[in-house]
């Protein structure tokens, strides 16, 4: 464990915690615990949740049915992959990891049901899960007054922070501003044209898009447009755009909206090897549906690419493949899901617990260096440290990789300036 | 019989069971857990109450109850969010005071509408009024044109749908999608914790067993045989002197009123609220739930309710991959089987021996007729 990442956190509860940690071999050498490197479930389990001797409890909580499935199945492959190779490896505390799989059913108030079943009933350790917003938003109090430990995948739009929480995925400053400060340096682009699925997401990724564009870049947004979700009319717009002619075209539509957004901006005779065209929400999985021909060249900016070349990644990807089928796509969000698990195990281990209350405690600073995008580090609010890459789309539907951030990025859930 | 008891020797038995099941069965038996899921299964049985009233008795089949239902539901959220968003619970956001999506969606002022939602009293009788008058409205403009039947049913779907678009679309006013969560205390009280869903708990079935009672006696009344009478022949209750549109939208309005208390109830006890239950999916729902139960009955109804629910909880905890296709598979054998829902089966099967085996105590038939066809088929 990385000291100078802990820098930050002088707290009594890290003291409390070092104390724990001095006393895990100690605890080891009593008689009771017969298992090599196991500790006595009583010392590393205080709270009640579903530990035994041999075995771990963990929830997983994605949408399997419904309008969501599409993208949620990526993130259950990625998260069940993800506990098999650990445990392949001995597991965590010398204990094999069991999930419990709920189903959200798209529907958010089925998450909040489901998630206080997996932590009042079957009192998992924690719970891999969620992906829209809406089902996090749901989730969150039933989280915090159950005192669970909440993995989240996905890029989502900040403004939000919890102890119970740990965001895998990208915060809205991370995904966007190192994206736009690169086509604007690379495009010389001066204007911007908005375009958005109308909820939370979009709303606040352009806000703050918007406020970079004008204070920093001094640019321009020409125009800012949203659509109801599932909409597939996108004609009048791309009129405007065709009238606007803006620099760059900035889009976060979502889901199936995408397949009826890039065909009909083909069919309008935009050609995106002309037209930079900058999305935050296109994963491969969305190429699957949109087809690679109708968004090559478009440019995506995000923290994962199914193509990076890492010594992780070529071994995470056939892995992932051989468990799930040749065809699966990886997407972002179902990389960030791949490190739920993993940093669940790195942060068990850190604090010597299960504990809940530890695990929050332990969890900045905790560094996972198997991550397929590379390295990528807890941050005291709970969000990751990790590298903004923007790709382009090819043909074939995988992306190539144009830029990376030199440095990890930062987390900003809630950044100055911007709101 | 008589006209103006509210129930018969049977019913009686009927509810006192439903009372005992309710309020010494489940709580006795169940977790807390489990039993706020009840709870939450409960708040759709006043929708599904409503719907025996409307659609069972009136035939007016309306597939737009979770209308009514959002309505009820987002007064009561919007009562909760706004004590929930303090100006201490809100200092993170750029303005504190007012609910946390207005300040995401960069809205700096309390909207006018919201405003009186910081009254209780003012709340409770908007979400009985709020859909009580828009169902007054809709009921009117389509009864009075004679619009009825696949007509007004397609036409509650439009409602539902508009009203999901509104909700979605007017996010910084409702939520949008997200919905209004994170509800947390109810004038100071906290509706979190275990023995607050207890207490919610026996309130609910307290509010449940008045509806219960309201339809009861809308029922044995002389205007429920005037619905019933309109359901079956529309053009001789005419002729008779009767207007026949204002009794449809009276039971119209007494589903709506019934809806919005399940609503609110919801939001009570889920501690959330969103347009997931409003649209044309949650709504055809409801109208599953009391097909299931049995349309005419208004036990049945209940226990549908109930069922159906525990039945998509296990089904998907159990299969989490499969289960819609296990209550998919239900819902058409219960309706093909039993037109007339479970409380069909017991009226059809198990009521006639339980009469009969009493009847055979006792020698004098009495009344035993009566209670036989009371439960399945009102009035007929």
């Amino acid at each position: 464990m990385s000291d100078e990442a802990n820098k930050g956190l002088l707290s009594p509860l890290r003291r409390k915690l070092l104390m724990g940690m001095a006393a895990v071999p100690a605890i080891t050498m009593l008689p009771k615990a017969s298992f090599a490197q196991a500790p006595a479930t009583s010392a590393v389990n205080t709270t009640g949740l579903a530990v035994t001797d041999t075995e771990v409890t963990v929830g997983i909580l994605h949408s399997a049915t419904g309008t969501m499935a599409i993208s949620e199945t990526g993130s259950i492959e990625a998260e069940k992959l993800a506990i098999e190779q650990i445990n392949a490896m001995g597991g965590v505390l010398g204990r094999k990891i069991k999930f419990i799989q709920e189903d959200g059913a798209s529907d958010w108030p089925t998450f909040a049901e489901k998630a206080k079943k997996l932590l009042v009933n079957d009192k998992v350790a924690a719970i891999m899960g969620c992906w829209t917003s809406a089902s996090r938003k749901a989730v969150l109090p039933v989280m915090e007054q159950y005192n669970g430990m909440l993995y989240y995948p996905t890029f989502y739009e900040g403004l939000e922070q919890s102890k119970n929480v740990i965001y895998t995925g990208q915060e809205a400053t991370q995904q966007i501003l190192a994206g736009l400060n690169w086509i604007a340096k690379e495009k010389g682009a001066k204007t911007f044209f908005f375009i958005g699925s109308d909820y939370i997401w979009p709303r606040t990724s352009n806000k703050i898009a918007r406020k970079h564009v004008e204070n920093v870049l001094k640019g321009k947004v020409v125009g800012e447009e949203y659509y109801a979700l599932g909409s597939t009319q996108f004609n009048s717009v791309i009129n405007k755009i065709k009238l606007t002619k803006p620099d760059v075209i900035f889009t976060d539509v979502v889901g199936g909206s995408n397949v009826a957004f890039y065909k009909q901006l083909k069919a309008a005779g935009i050609d995106l090897a002309k037209q930079p065209l900058l999305t935050i929400s296109v994963t491969e999985d969305e190429i699957d549906g949109i087809g690679g021909e109708n968004i090559a060249g478009a440019y995506a900016c995000m923290k994962y690419f199914q193509s990076l070349d890492n010594a992780n990644n070529k071994t995470f990807v056939p892995a992932f493949k051989k468990a799930w089928g040749e065809k699966t796509v990886i997407g972002d969000v179902t990389q960030a899901a791949y490190l739920g698990p993993w940093l669940w195990k790195l942060t068990v281990e850190k604090a010597g617990s299960f504990d809940v209350d530890k695990i929050a405690a332990a969890s900045p600073g905790v560094e996972f260096k198997g991550a397929p995008e590379g390295y990528v580090r807890i941050h005291e609010n709970h969000h990751l440290w990790s590298k903004t890459r923007v790709g382009r789309a090819k043909l074939d539907g995988q992306f190539e990789l144009i830029y990376e951030t030199a440095d990890l990025v930062e987390p900003d859930p809630f950044p100055k300036g911007y709101q | 019989m008589t006209d103006n008891r509210f129930f018969n020797r049977s019913e009686l038995i009927g509810i006192l069971v439903l009372a005992v099941f309710l309020v010494v069965v489940l709580p006795l038996t169940l977790d807390v857990f489990r039993l706020n899921l009840v709870a939450k299964y409960l708040t759709y049985a006043f929708v599904a109450l409503g719907l025996v009233i409307c659609w069972g008795y009136g035939g007016i089949l309306s597939l737009g109850q979770g209308v009514f239902f959002g309505l009820g539901g987002y007064c009561m959220a919007m009562f909760l969010k706004l004590e929930a968003s303090s100006v201490e619970n809100t200092k993170i956001q750029s303005t504190p005071g007012i609910p946390d999506f207005m300040d995401w969606n960069q809205i700096t002022a309390l909207p006018f509408f919201w405003k009186p939602f910081n009254s209780l009293t003012f709340t409770i009788a908007a979400i009985i009024l709020v859909p009580g008058i828009f169902a007054l409205i809709i009921g009117t403009a389509m009864f009075k044109r004679r619009v009825g039947g696949t007509y007004f049913a397609i036409i509650t779907q439009a409602v539902a749908a508009i009203l999901t678009i509104l909700i979605v679309g007017q996010q910084g006013y409702t939520g949008g999608i997200n919905g209004m969560t994170d509800l947390r205390t109810l004038k100071g009280w906290d509706i979190r914790p275990d023995h607050a869903k207890v207490v919610l708990y026996f309130f609910e079935v307290g509010l449940l067993f008045a509806c219960i009672m309201i339809a009861q006696f809308v029922r044995h009344s002389k205007l429920g045989r005037i619905l019933v009478a309109m359901r079956e022949k529309e053009d001789r209750v005419r002729f008779s002197g009767y207007s026949v549109a204002n009794f449809k939208i009276f039971a119209f309005c007494i589903a709506a009123m019934f809806a919005a208390i399940g609503g609110a109830m919801f939001a009570l006890n889920v501690g959330f609220m969103s347009p997931s239950f409003v649209g044309i999916v949650p709504s055809i729902e409801m109208v599953i739930y009391t097909a299931v139960g049995g349309r005419l009955s208004i036990l049945g109804a209940i226990y549908g309710t109930l069922l159906v629910n525990f039945a998509k909880t296990s089904l998907s905890e159990t299969f989490p991959e499969l289960w819609l296709f296990g209550l998919g598979g239900l819902f058409i054998a219960v309706v093909l089987a039993f037109p007339n829902g479970l409380a069909g089966i017991w009226g059809d099967y198990v009521q006639p021996r339980i009469d009969r085996l009493i009847a055979s105590r006792k020698s004098k038939p009495d009344g035993w007729t009566d209670s036989s066809v009371a439960d399945g088929a009102p009035a007929e």
